[in-house]
């Protein structure tokens, strides 16, 4: 995501990108599982029983992660999209596009277990209210790029208008919320209260608070290595490619390795 | 409590595992298809490599 | 008058009229998506008259996506989108004259016939008004919001399910304040404040979506 404040140019190289990222994922991975394991051991072994909601209100300590993931996940496309359009620097786009798949799941894993929840808890599994419509409008938004985005044949023409319309869509987002909180005041519609205030037992947020950065810390694990992928994939024949590829098989070839002139050499390591 | 009573959460069980089963399955399933587009992707870049090598 | 604007409209006007066909494609098959309401849910009045602002404007919705496919692909097939890219008017100007044109064939239309759709839901006088009117100030604004989508899909193949899925998120809140505007008709409690918020939408839209729009396609012909 967001990198080093210094040298900020030097990693919209592709190849810099692509080590930095190397260096970094044991770190994400790491991260994301000890949070999920603390997170879920907290979450089903240390946090009571709830007075009113049983058990299911655990189902909160992966929904509300959920939410805010593809919702912030959505604020950083487009604020790559941004980049891409004015500036058009091509890692931008690379990075908008390896973001959106990773949203979409959220943005999924928000709705399916917001309904999950939605059902012991407040007897439907859908409701039509503000932020479950919007949640579900969301969804298409990234559909939407994503559809764009593998549509046009010509890349740059499909990282550019794909960008226009992450924009468009970002600043859509809140006016969708509104309208739908408009019509639901109208027609009287469910309003559900998807959190539970301020009466959480610590233990609760602390579940809630461990989850949701094992979940911040796979999405960027997920959608860096997409984007290094996207970017091998792209830049194949760049010099910078064609390097790592050497090194990774000179790390391979450990006896064995040809000079340019294509005699066998014996390496002693 | 028994494993069975952990399981059955009281009676909210198939909610509660329904969510998180499908939440870590997909994520189980991005996480792994992305490393293996990872994987293609060096491995054509090899390919790449040690054919414009000669 | 020899504007170039003035030039653009009436050419585009032309087009539409030369290919009526289009045009009425258009306007049936809002009339017949309108009828399918009756037909899929129920013809029992009291339904017809809840389903009534909803169905129309559904259907508006989907007529004026229908349409918009084709507004800027022809014109990028044969090369006059870029000549007209190419002139020293203003682009956002030139995209609004088109959108007006367009409006004009495939909107407009849709307005005066709501009438006599809203009468066939049992929908009542000062009812059929607002209906009419919420779509008069809602579909310039489906249309100025579409163009943004038909620029960005010009000119691809089998894109059609695209623009829909693009512009419909888009839509929801005109769609929210045009059938609300009816709904309180209908209720017997004042539709002014939906319908100055779609007012509001309108001047937002003129005032924004046109040079999104040449934005677009600005991207698509580069």
């Amino acid at each position: 995501m967001s990198e080093k404040r210094i040298q900020w140019f030097k990693f919209s190289s592709p190849g810099n990108f692509f080590a930095l990222v190397e260096k970094l994922l044991p770190w994400l991975w790491t991260t994301a599982l000890i949070t999920t394991a603390l997170g879920l051991y907290i979450g089903f072994f240390v946090a009571p029983v709830d007075y009113q909601q049983g058990n299911s209100y655990r189902i909160m300590f992966i929904h509300v992660p959920a939410a805010w993931m593809s919702m912030f996940i959505y604020l950083v496309m487009a604020v790559y999209a941004f980049i891409t359009l004015v500036w058009r620097i091509k890692m931008a786009d690379v990075l908008a596009a390896s973001l959106a798949p990773t949203g979409a799941l959220f943005t999924f894993a928000a709705l399916w277990t917001g309904a999950l929840w939605g059902r012991p808890t407040w007897g439907a599994y859908w409701v039509w209210d503000a932020r479950l419509t919007s949640e579900l409008l969301l969804l298409f938004l990234y559909l939407g790029y994503m559809a764009l985005h593998a549509a046009i044949p010509d890349r740059q023409r499909a990282s550019r208008a794909a960008s226009l319309l992450a924009l468009v869509g970002v600043v859509n987002l809140p006016i969708i919320y509104f309208s739908v909180k408009w019509w639901n005041t109208l027609h009287q519609g469910a309003s559900v209260s998807v959190s539970k205030g301020a009466s959480m037992d610590s233990s609760m947020l602390a579940a809630m608070l461990l989850l949701s950065l094992a979940c911040w810390m796979y999405a960027i694990a997920v959608s860096l290595t997409r984007a290094q992928a996207e970017t091998l994939d792209r830049e194949r024949g760049a010099t910078w490619a064609s390097s790592l590829a050497a090194a990774q098989a000179a790390e391979l070839d450990e006896d064995l390795e040809t000079t340019s002139e294509g005699v066998p050499v014996q390496h002693t390591w | 409590m028994s494993v069975m009573e952990f399981l059955a959460m009281g009676g909210h069980g198939p909610y509660i595992w329904g969510s998180y089963g499908v939440m870590a399955l997909l994520m189980v399933i991005e996480a792994r298809q992305v490393i293996a587009r990872k994987r293609k992707a060096l491995s054509l870049q090899h390919a790449a490599g040690h054919g414009g090598r000669s | 008058m020899g504007h170039p604007l003035f030039v653009l409209f009436r050419r585009d006007l032309a087009l539409f009229l030369r290919r009526r066909q289009d045009a009425m494609a258009i306007i049936g098959f809002f009339l017949v998506a309108v009828a399918l309401f009756p037909l899929g849910v129920s013809p029992e009045p009291e339904i017809l008259r809840t389903i009534a602002p909803g169905a129309v404007w559904i259907a508006a919705l989907f007529s004026t996506v229908l349409a918009l496919e084709r507004l800027f692909s022809d014109d990028l097939a044969d090369g006059t989108l870029e000549q007209q890219m190419l002139s020293s008017q203003p682009q956002g100007l030139m995209v609004l004259v088109r959108l007006a044109a367009h409006w004009l064939v495939t909107g407009l239309p849709l307005v005066l016939l709501s009438p006599f759709i809203g009468l066939q839901f049992g929908l009542h006088g000062e009812e059929v008004a607002v209906l009419a009117f919420s779509l008069l100030l809602g579909t310039p604004v489906l249309v100025l919001l579409g163009g943004i989508g038909a620029a960005l899909t010009a000119g691809l193949h089998g894109s059609g399910g695209l623009v829909t899925l693009l512009l419909l998120p888009l839509y929801v809140p005109v769609l929210v304040l045009g059938t609300a505007a009816v709904s309180a008709t209908m209720a017997q409690t004042s539709p002014e404040a939906h319908l100055s918020l779609l007012g509001a939408a309108l001047l937002a839209a003129l005032a924004l979506a046109p040079w999104t729009t040449a934005a677009a396609l600005r991207i698509t012909t580069d």
